[in-house]
């Protein structure tokens, strides 16, 4: 291996990503400019469901009960209807997500202290909202029934019948619930993995398209030095955006990095030497730009989304599956990236993930070789 | 006319088959890809495991914790000796919910004094902890509740007589996914992100090949008109399409027993009409990028990662800034999504469809045509 070599082949990569400033400016702003656009939109929280009433009582008692749904920042009323018969429609459109209905007699009933049930109808097919609108519903109605059952008890001079149980929910970690916090880390793995492996996806299967392959395979230059001074500009180039992203994330997002900003940069070079091979390899793989391209958005961009513990948790998924997303480099850097941002770890108590890392990218760099060595012979 | 349109296609599809690796990996990969995603895409809050720490262990504390346990929501996880080891476990990411009844639980709720019950929730799975405790808060609430009405018999009748227990109670009904399965949701989501994926990366090469190639200015001169060489570059496309429309759709029917419970014919007319739009999305990208790798960067950053993240797979588009609300007008996926979700989990039908179908078709129109009058700039 000759550092001259390498440094020729690095001249020659970086004169040729200057000479093509539209790309060299996609690598750099683009992840900054997802990142801006992604982390403003993503949410998981439920808030501002859309709500149709229909109030078959009409009384004041009825239109309280109401009030204590819009009170609560979860429901928006967004029409009120006569008849039954226009709920499904309602729902089959897409209109609201719930209907309320109120029935005739509720509020007697409730100034008699009889049992009252009201109904509500819900759109299943977004299971999570649904669930959360469902928790909300039953919530509200039991807060609403507590608090007339109060006052009736002080209408009746009986006192001391408070509270009793001090419930003291706490979370850890990410105390206000904010999803940025959970979210914002899985959109960097996202970004990063993505620009750094189309930024070498191409690199090999280019020079084999356009022949210049066979004039390397001739000269003195080794695989893995290819490789390497192949992969070293790209890795400056991502380490920029990195940097930008993640200064972004915590001083525009606010996202938390109670651990160290050292071991953040660590884990992300090695994430980033990890991608940048992935492309590599998938480049040594491919016969045509086009396959190299569509074998790259096949197995990283669903994938990292889906199965790196993103928004869909490990618990879910059946067990060969949960063995797969072992071998997907976007698990461990989100994880680590995780553990350093909310948890505030240091570097021991995420060293699997960085020891898996490292072993991702030495894997992928040598089958690189292996199979650049194969092919010029 | 036709038959120059024929002689591309006919080109385009030996040229297709020329790359050994091509044509197998658009046919195998998308039913590998919805088997190994469709599994995965589960988002699912039930089951999580509730790591106890019962210091009182009297019986209302084991009423508390059977309550918890009888929700639905939860299975019993560790049994803990201290609340310092509840913490611990979240911290280590063994629980994710831990529930701390301290000693004299029991007796501050029979002897009016105000009892502390704590709930640890691990924040950096904010879904889960979100959920878990909504329905946590909710399962005491009706502890409190039952123990106020208990205690009401010890009242004078006198006073009793002018009290009303107020009880409203919601009956829920869910339609169209009863058992709130997400995956019901989710697989849907998930083959048209895949019908996606592999349609805009197949067009968004076709032109800026024969650039990089250089047959481009062997085009030019020939007589071929850009319409004619746009569909022609566009017709094989189309037909590998609707291949794969097909084995993606049997795959997710027999993995996952989705019924379409709307018309089937419906679906697949709309699918092509949603592939089509995607497919001249990425002629026209092919149009305007300078390199194979400009034009794989264009589809990755601007239209593939933003489509994935803004049209609504799991991140809501009602809770976005109104400014990428606006942007997400112009991605197919997002009415695609509408689609293929009515028709699997609610059944409906094309009139309730209309504007998404007009939204596709208009979206489809506009690329297609800029693709032609872009490549009529070039030849000038």
């Amino acid at each position: 291996m000759s550092g001259m070599r390498i440094g020729t082949i690095m001249v020659k990569e970086l004169r040729q990503i200057s000479r093509d400033p539209a790309t060299l400016g996609m690598l750099l702003v683009v992840p900054l400019f997802l990142l801006l656009m992604f982390g403003f939109a993503v949410t998981l929280d439920t808030r501002h469901i859309s709500l149709a009433l229909l109030d078959h009582d009409k009384t004041e008692t009825s239109r309280g009960f109401v009030e204590s749904f819009l009170h609560s920042e979860y429901f928006d009323l967004k029409l009120s209807i006569d008849q039954g018969s226009r709920i499904d429609g309602l729902l089959d459109e897409g209109k609201v997500m719930v209907a309320l209905v109120i029935p005739a007699g509720f509020g007697r009933d409730v100034a008699r202290g009889k049992r009252v049930e009201v109904q509500a109808i819900a759109d299943g097919s977004n299971a999570n909202t649904a669930a959360t609108a469902i928790g909300y519903i039953q919530a509200i109605a039991l807060d609403y029934s507590q608090a007339a059952f109060v006052r009736s008890l002080e209408r009746a001079g009986v006192t001391g019948m408070k509270t009793t149980i001090d419930f003291r929910p706490r979370v850890l970690f990410n105390p206000e619930l904010r999803s940025a916090n959970f979210l914002v880390p899985g959109l960097i793995v996202l970004i990063l993995m993505m620009s750094s492996v189309i930024s070498t996806a191409l690199s090999i299967v280019r020079e084999k398209e356009r022949g210049t392959m066979e004039q390397i395979a001739v000269s003195p230059v080794q695989p893995l030095e290819l490789i390497v001074g192949k992969t070293v500009p790209y890795l400056l180039i991502g380490l920029i955006a990195a940097a930008t992203i993640l200064v972004t994330s915590r001083f525009l997002f606010g996202v938390t990095v109670k651990g160290s900003w050292l071991d953040l940069g660590v884990v992300t070079l090695i994430f980033l030497f990890g991608c940048l091979g992935f492309g590599v390899m998938l480049s040594t793989l491919s016969e045509s730009q086009q396959v190299a391209f569509l074998l790259s958005s096949l197995l990283t961009l669903l994938p990292v989304f889906i199965l790196s513990g993103f928004v869909f948790p490990f618990r879910n998924m059946p067990w060969i599956i949960q063995a797969v997303s072992y071998l997907l480099p976007g698990r461990y850097y989100l994880a680590a990236l995780r553990a350093i941002m909310l948890k505030g770890v240091g570097l021991w108590a995420f060293k699997d993930q960085v020891f898996a890392l490292i072993i991702f990218a030495a894997a992928t760099s040598a089958f690189s070789v292996l199979r650049l060595r194969r092919q010029s012979r | 006319m036709m038959r120059t349109i024929r002689f591309i296609i006919r080109k385009e599809f030996q040229q297709l088959r020329r790359d050994r690796r091509l044509l197998p990996l658009i046919l195998l990969s998308p039913v590998l890809q919805i088997t190994l995603l469709g599994y995965a895409a589960n988002m699912d809050v039930k089951d999580i495991p509730l790591a106890v720490c019962d210091q009182d262990k009297s019986v209302e504390s084991r009423q508390l914790v059977s309550s918890f346990l009888q929700s639905g929501s939860y299975v019993a996880g560790a049994n803990l000796p201290d609340a310092r080891s509840a913490e611990r476990g979240i911290e280590e990411g063994i629980s994710s919910l831990a529930l701390i009844i301290p000693p004299g639980y029991g007796r501050s709720l029979a002897g009016e004094k105000t009892a502390p019950l704590q709930l640890l929730a691990d924040g950096s799975e904010s879904q889960a902890a979100a959920i878990g405790l909504t329905y946590a808060t909710l399962i005491v609430s009706r502890a409190q509740a039952a123990r106020s009405a208990a205690r009401l018999s010890g009242l004078d009748p006198g006073v009793l007589r002018r009290i009303r227990a107020v009880q409203v109670d919601p009956t829920v009904r869910v339609l169209y996914n009863p058992s709130l399965a997400s995956r019901n949701f989710m697989v849907p989501g998930v083959l048209a992100m895949i019908l996606m994926i592999i349609t805009m990366v197949l067009t968004s090469q076709a032109i800026v090949k024969e650039k990089e190639v250089g047959t481009l200015e062997q085009l030019i001169v020939t007589p071929i008109t850009p319409r004619q060489l746009i569909i022609g570059k566009l017709a094989p496309f189309v037909l590998i399409s609707l291949v794969i429309i097909t084995v993606v759709l049997v795959a997710s029917l027999l993995l996952f027993g989705l019924a379409v419970r709307g018309s089937l014919l419906v679906l697949y007319a709309l699918s092509l009409l949603f592939m089509l739009s995607t497919l001249g999305i990425g002629l026209f990208i092919s149009t305007i990028a300078r390199s194979q790798q400009q034009a794989m960067m264009i589809a990755m950053f601007f239209f593939m990662m933003p489509m994935i993240i803004l049209s609504g797979f799991v991140f809501p588009i009602e809770s976005m800034p109104p400014l990428i609300q606006a942007v997400t007008y112009i991605f197919p996926l997002r009415y695609y999504f509408v689609i293929i979700r009515g028709l699997f989990l609610k059944g409906v039908s094309l009139p309730e469809l209309w504007r998404e179908s007009a939204a596709l078709a208009g979206i489809g129109l506009v690329v297609i045509a800029g693709s032609v009058l872009r490549f009529r700039k070039r030849l000038e």
